[in-house]
């Protein structure tokens, strides 16, 4: 393993930051297994989504669509589009990780926002790889036994709603959305975006504002980026 | 129909996943798509907050979930945790519904 090469105390350093950014994302996984439970969906399909997919924005997205009373398929496809972003960490990841096949295979499972920052914030290979792993295991277990716990306290409720459950995405949205505003072209995209949404949303179905906005967002980019 | 849905998502998530560690660079280098890719998740999770604060259905509507999102938005520029935020905007629909 390359990791030999990392000394004892920066290795310590690594595996406590790791725990660390498990333990608060394991919180956060608490209010994806109650609203998705509050959305319908059964503490079976939570766990899997939490184990499978993987990727806290597309899980919220595709139960945050179900819940509004949208179609599986409108929240798997705005999930799959949330999810686009976790390919260009990707191209960052390639070559800090191992390119052989089969783990290869399994370190894509854990490109995520967190473990990118992570393992892109090293100064060498053998720190980045090592960051990568512990992050990843660190945020995947705690991830899951987050979303196990938020959904069983949520299945033993009678009325989420009166508990307010309804209103708990749309924070959990902008919770998420908060850090990537910090310059004025993500803030005019993001009105932009609300207002096209709820333009179209009476005449539509359920879901399809989302994807209209995909397409308008996606050319409004390369338009941009023509210079 | 759930089942089917959760999974497909599931597998196209983890496929675009490795698509970044697999495909060329030059593919995802290209300055179209580092314009672009980082955009969509901003414009997706401000529509999804519009929509899913201010519409039942398919019909615009003001109600407290305008107060919750209000309580949310005070409590990420007072940085505080998710599970804050999050609590603190259900807690606040809930308690108005009791009024």
């Amino acid at each position: 393993m390359a990791s030999t090469s990392v000394s004892a105390e920066t290795r310590r350093g690594l595996i406590r930051d790791a725990l660390g950014i498990g333990i608060a994302t394991g919180a956060y996984a608490l209010s994806f297994g109650a609203i998705s439970t509050a959305a319908g969906l059964s503490l079976l399909q939570t766990c899997a989504l939490s184990v499978l997919m993987f990727t806290g924005a597309s899980q919220f997205a595709l139960v945050g669509v179900v819940g509004a009373g949208g179609s599986v398929w409108a929240g798997a496809a705005t999930a799959a589009l949330l999810g686009s972003r976790n390919a260009l960490y990707g191209v960052r990841l390639s070559s800090l990780l191992d390119r052989s096949g089969w783990k290869r295979a399994a370190a894509a499972h854990f490109v995520i926002d967190e473990t990118t920052a992570m393992a892109i914030a090293r100064d060498t290979v053998a720190e980045s790889r090592l960051a990568f792993w512990a992050t990843g295991l660190a945020i995947f277990t705690l991830w899951n036994l987050g979303t196990l716990i938020g959904a069983l306290a949520t299945h033993a409720l009678p009325d989420p709603k009166a508990l307010g459950f309804d209103a708990a995405p749309p924070a959990a949205f902008l919770a998420l959305l908060a850090p990537r505003l910090r310059a004025r072209e993500p803030m005019a995209v993001a009105l932009g975006a609300g207002v096209v949404a709820l333009v179209c949303l009476p005449f539509v179905p359920s879901g399809v504002p989302l994807l209209i906005v995909a397409v308008l967002v996606a050319i409004f980019g390369v338009v941009r980026s023509r210079g | 129909m759930m089942w089917a849905g959760v999974l497909v998502a599931c597998a196209g998530c983890y496929l675009l996943k490795l698509a970044g560690l697999s495909l060329p660079a030059a593919v995802l280098q290209d300055p179209r798509v580092q314009r672009t890719v980082p955009l969509v998740p901003v414009a997706l999770l401000a529509a999804l907050i519009a929509t899913q604060t201010f519409s039942t259905g398919h019909h615009l509507v003001v109600d407290v979930r305008t107060a919750a999102l209000v309580v949310a938005i005070g409590l990420v520029l007072l940085r505080a945790p998710f599970l804050v935020v999050v609590a603190g905007a259900a807690a606040t629909a809930a308690l108005l519904r009791l009024l």
